[in-house]
């Protein structure tokens, strides 16, 4: 049953289960009803209702019933990230927490470009050795 | 509003942090579009969403306190100008970029060193959210300071509006540092803290970063005050119009 659940995407990062990102909490049974718990990676993290949807649906997919709770503390960092998910961002282009270096080329001659990009927990950065602007997964403790 | 604010002061302490950061956000939300490069769009539209999920978790520990009967959208929706308890600062306009700018500083300056006191708070949802809210803060911060410093140390014009905000603002930003009973009250329970004991750190980040910006702080000690009693400037009814359009053409609509 928690495979089901941990199987479930980040919709914003498809190729990264909830799981792997760090987000999924517990999950347990609370008399016929699975219970879920997940943290959100910043406060307003639009994609919250989107993932208690997703998990519910892939459960009920299975028949069961489910109830997704969000839960605050501890409040999530990026060290709860997996080694799993840090691969598959920097596949995608993507620099994974505490990675600083360009995802296209690996050079660690990079600048910033915006502390705020296209979500709410990743960076704006380009390379300076290959020009490619690339998004930096922010560090968060 | 059903909620008796004079007799639960944790709830009245709730909802005034909440008010803060929903005007906030909304303030924000509207300077969306209106920003000097693209890249401070999505900081804007980042900061505001952040100020906003804090606000719905604490409009939805507020909704559970006052037992449930007003949701959290109604809390934010369906209240009227003399229910809100938000400080003054966050309800004023802004006429460009530095008064954006100058508002937030000195509002993320309030939140850098308000939250890792709450973080303690006997009350765990309250700590909860502040340990979450704490980290953000400090990124907000980072973010306005830097433009503060670019504005003011920057050309003629820019510096010039940038003092012209800090001049404007300043007599609000006050009003954060302030107790009523609410504060004491909350303050003496374990759940809150008395503002005044934060002024000091709030004065030494903000003045440092006036400093290197080349700003002058004002020297007027008039402080303007009455938003965390309902009592508020103009411009906050027409911000609910606005931000409460919806609910009130449509009550009950939902996405």
């Amino acid at each position: 049953m928690r495979d089901i659940v941990a199987a479930v995407n980040d919709p914003e990062l498809p190729s990264i289960t909830i799981a792997e990102l760090g987000i999924l909490r517990d999950v347990r049974m609370d008399g016929e009803t699975v219970v879920v718990s997940i943290t959100p990676t910043y406060s307003g993290c639009p994609a919250m209702g989107v993932i208690a949807e997703d998990i519910a649906a892939a459960l009920r997919a299975h028949s069961y019933e489910s109830r997704i709770e969000t839960v605050l503390s501890p409040a999530w960092t990026t060290d709860w990230m997996s080694e799993s998910a840090k691969q598959k961002l920097r596949e995608e282009g993507v620099a994974p927490p505490g990675d600083a270096i360009c995802p296209q080329c690996s050079s660690d001659d990079i600048r910033i470009v915006s502390e705020f990009g296209s979500v709410a927990c990743q960076a704006l950065h380009a390379c300076v050795s290959c020009g490619e602007p690339f998004p930096y997964f922010k560090t968060l403790r | 509003m059903t909620f008796d604010l004079e007799t639960d002061t944790r709830l009245a302490y709730v909802l005034r942090l909440a008010d803060d950061l929903l005007i906030n956000s909304q303030r924000l939300a509207e300077f969306v579009t209106n920003a000097p490069e693209l890249e401070e769009e999505l900081a804007i539209a980042n900061v505001s969403l952040d100020n906003l999920g804090v606000a719905h978790a604490l409009y939805g520990y507020a909704s559970e306190l006052g037992g449930g009967e007003e949701s959290a959208d109604d809390l934010a929706f369906l209240r009227d100008e003399r229910e809100f308890t938000n400080c003054l600062l966050v309800e004023q306009p802004h006429r460009d970029f530095a008064d954006v700018m100058v508002r937030q500083l000195f509002f993320d300056a309030w939140h850098l060193v308000l939250w890792p006191e709450l973080e303690s708070s006997s009350d765990e949802r309250i700590a909860a959210i502040a340990a979450k809210a704490a980290k953000e803060a400090r990124y907000h911060f980072r973010h306005s300071s830097s433009w503060v410093i670019r504005l003011g140390d920057g050309t003629a014009e820019s510096r010039r509006r940038a003092q012209r905000a800090v001049d404007g603002l300043w007599r609000f930003a006050g009003e954060l540092l302030m107790s009523d009973r609410v504060d004491a009250d909350a303050a003496a329970a374990g759940v809150g803290v008395v503002p005044e004991r934060l002024a000091d750190s709030w004065h030494r980040e903000v003045r440092a970063i006036l400093q290197e910006a080349t700003l002058v702080v004002p020297v007027d000690p008039f402080v303007a005050a009455g938003g965390r009693q309902g009592r508020h400037t103009e411009h906050l009814g027409h911000l609910l119009a606005e931000m409460q359009y919806m609910q009130r053409a449509y009550p009950g609509m939902v996405w």
